[in-house]
């Protein structure tokens, strides 16, 4: 089975991918959710949680995903592997349209995919045993043929997270958050993927569990040459994980660039508040800064305001701002684009 | 009345009835607030931190209760009040606020009212004035067009906003303590950085006195004049914020610190983490209860647990760095 699988990752597609092309490809992505009201449920507007996304995920990179609660970040991720049905545009996973896969195909596809969400115990079965819970889905995709391979398997995964072969036999009610996590990240490994979606995978856990997972998810993404698409809300956990980030922006990538730019020179006066607004554990440093503090909330995705989003918030906006939206690539620096007609310097 | 701190926690014990057992949720914690000052309480989820604030304010859940130790305030003894003074002290002198905004406020009754509610009952004022002070207090923290949205009801409020009204209501009948119980963790970071600037803005402007609870030290960094480090319902350290953040004396402090991503890091190191997991409150280990994580343990940590005691600027419950050790940079991790 392993050798299968390597052959698949090295090998070519029908389409012609290579592992030198982006191993995902987002265009024009639309992700929007009917708003329904009445006795009739008619149709009252459009949540654009997802609006016009374009995004390279290159292969074994970690793209980090950042941005406010309701930018879109999860709702993006989530499209990607399917897991909601975008509205209109394009995902090229190794060049293959996934959207216009039929089900059959896209069970195949999935296989090569994972994704962990943010809350270990609200994503694990409670009556399921832990191998119960990595079995699934080698039973799913047929990849133990005996009941000695799944139970194999199982204490395979189990090692590779950190975690001790006994717990198989546990229920999900009997690990601490950081373990629980840990069975995630296993259950997520069960199918081989190549490409896994982190969704906020540390925002629920303790301070002090936070780094452990971090290193592990470093650490099999080497082992295993994982590509990563790193969602989260805090920006030095991103930027230390991420070897790109992409910042969005009310359904909007606004800004994408190599992690150590993005914190050094930050285009978008949007990134630029943001990094601003994360505090420094240092005192004297903490005290020093600069403040960008923003005014206001985030615009809605029901009816993002014309032109740019941001610019109802934006301490740089100008009548054009209105306007017309900026393009991501108005701020062409190669690896560095951001959608801004007024850059910060 | 004189007296010698605004707020004196001295040897406070919580319990907790649990299923299994008793949680000794605070156990045996002493600090002081000075007025004006800002006192940060750091430490995960089961530390011991909220209930702390909780205990001052005797608002501890029906399970919980406090079975020794003293809270004066302004030279009176809290603990001893009867319920109906404490209600007083509060509604006027302390208020609190909590991290979920959403669930704070009651979803049927206008904002306006709801603000001005403790002035109603502790001022006496009748129901058109305090409505217009809510106004006035809206408009201090920050929440635009005040006299319309005084009118309106909570779910017609962003959590920012939401937030916003409920330090408004904290400081209608300006108090000298304001505790805030994680008051930013449920809002994103552009709208903690509104809320922290406007805690920042009410302390110099007003001089009220602020414990903030939390387990973000990057907002201890930047907030708290001094801090205290919560572990299994202990103090562990206390100090002034910077000696603390810059020379910590005590190894969880310490690894804490070390196991943070920074954004402002230069190169990619890997983290160092705390190895093992928060402490089971129900089967705490004997000794000091950091011990099976702490990379600087001693054969004694085990067997007998440390005091609170000055190690040079601040005050540890280490038996390492009281016996003089540094923690050092290469060991642990």
């Amino acid at each position: 089975m392993a050798t299968k699988v390597a052959e698949a990752r090295e090998g070519h597609s029908a389409s012609g991918w290579t592992p030198a092309q982006p191993l995902v490809e987002v265009r024009g992505l639309r992700t929007w959710f009917p708003v329904r009201s009445g006795v009739i449920s008619r149709v009252v507007g459009q949540v654009r949680a997802v609006d016009g996304v374009d995004l390279d995920i290159r292969q074994g990179e970690t793209l980090g995903l950042v941005g406010e609660s309701g930018c879109g970040k999860s709702t993006l991720g989530r499209s990607i592997l399917r897991l909601v049905q975008p509205t209109a545009g394009e995902v090229r996973f190794k060049g293959q349209d996934l959207l216009r896969l039929g089900s059959r195909a896209m069970r195949r596809t999935r296989r090569e995919m994972a994704i962990i969400f943010q809350d270990p115990f609200a994503s694990l079965d409670p009556r399921q045993t832990v191998a119960d819970i990595l079995g699934e889905a080698l039973d799913i995709h047929h990849l133990a043929r005996t009941g000695r391979a799944r139970k194999e398997r199982v204490s395979e995964l189990l090692g590779l997270v950190g975690l001790s072969t006994d717990f198989a036999g546990r229920y999900p009610h009997e690990f601490s958050g950081g373990q629980r996590q840990r069975i995630g990240i296993a259950r997520a490994l069960a199918v081989d993927p190549s490409f896994i979606v982190c969704d906020e995978p540390i925002s629920a856990l303790d301070v002090s569990i936070q780094a452990q997972i971090i290193n592990l998810l470093e650490q099999l993404q080497e082992k295993f040459h994982l590509t990563y698409l790193f969602i989260a809300h805090d920006l030095s956990v991103v930027k230390h994980i991420s070897d790109r980030i992409a910042v969005m922006y009310v359904g909007k990538v606004v800004e994408v660039s190599a992690a150590k730019d993005l914190y050094r020179q930050p285009k978008h006066p949007y990134t630029g508040s943001l990094l601003s607004a994360i505090p420094i554990p240092d005192p004297r440093l903490e005290r020093r800064r600069e403040r960008i503090i923003l005014k206001g909330d985030v615009a809605s995705p029901l009816n993002p305001p014309s032109g740019c989003r941001f610019r109802t918030r934006c301490f740089k906006a100008q009548p054009r701002c209105a306007e017309t939206e900026p393009p991501l690539d108005t701020v062409n620096l190669g690896d560095h684009k951001a959608a801004c007609y007024y850059p910060l310097s | 009345m004189a007296f010698a701190h605004l707020l004196e926690v001295d040897d406070i014990h919580s319990h907790l009835a649990v299923k299994d057992g008793t949680v000794r949720a605070v156990d045996g914690v002493s600090f002081k607030v000075d007025a004006g000052e800002t006192l940060g309480i750091v430490g995960e989820s089961g530390s011991g931190k909220s209930m702390t604030a909780l205990s001052i304010m005797r608002l501890l859940p029906r399970s919980g209760s406090i079975v020794q130790g003293k809270v004066t305030f302004k030279g009176r003894v809290l603990t001893e009040l009867s319920e109906d003074e404490m209600e007083a002290i509060r509604g006027t002198e302390i208020a609190m606020i909590f991290q979920d905004p959403m669930t704070s406020l009651n979803p049927v009754y206008r904002t306006g009212w709801q603000v001005g509610e403790p002035l109603r009952i502790h001022r006496h004022v009748d129901t058109r004035t305090s409505i217009r002070a809510a106004a006035d207090l809206f408009q201090k923290v920050g929440i635009p067009d005040a006299s319309k949205r005084v009118t309106q009801f909570p779910h017609m409020f962003s959590g920012g906003m939401r937030q916003r009204a409920m330090i408004a209501m904290g400081l209608s009948t300006s108090p000298s303590l304001l505790i805030a119980d994680e008051p930013t963790t449920a809002l994103d970071v552009t709208i903690q950085a509104q809320i922290l600037e406007l805690l920042r803005t009410l302390n110099r402007d007003y001089g009220t006195a602020t414990i903030l609870i939390t387990h973000n030290l990057g907002v201890v960094a930047g907030m708290c004049d001094r801090v205290i480090v919560m572990y299994a319902g202990r103090v562990v350290e206390q100090g002034r914020t910077e000696d603390v953040f810059a020379r910590p004396e005590h190894p969880y402090t310490w690894s804490l610190l070390r196991s943070i991503p920074r954004l402002d890091a230069d190169e990619h190191e890997p983290l160092k983490p705390i190895d093992g997991s928060p402490p089971d409150m129900v089967r705490l280990p004997a000794g000091c209860k950091f011990t099976p994580r702490c990379p600087f343990a001693i054969p004694r940590c085990a067997a007998e647990e440390p005091e609170l005691l000055t190690v040079r600027d601040q005050l540890s419950r280490c038996w390492v760095t009281q016996a003089g050790a540094t923690l050092d940079g290469d060991q642990g991790g």
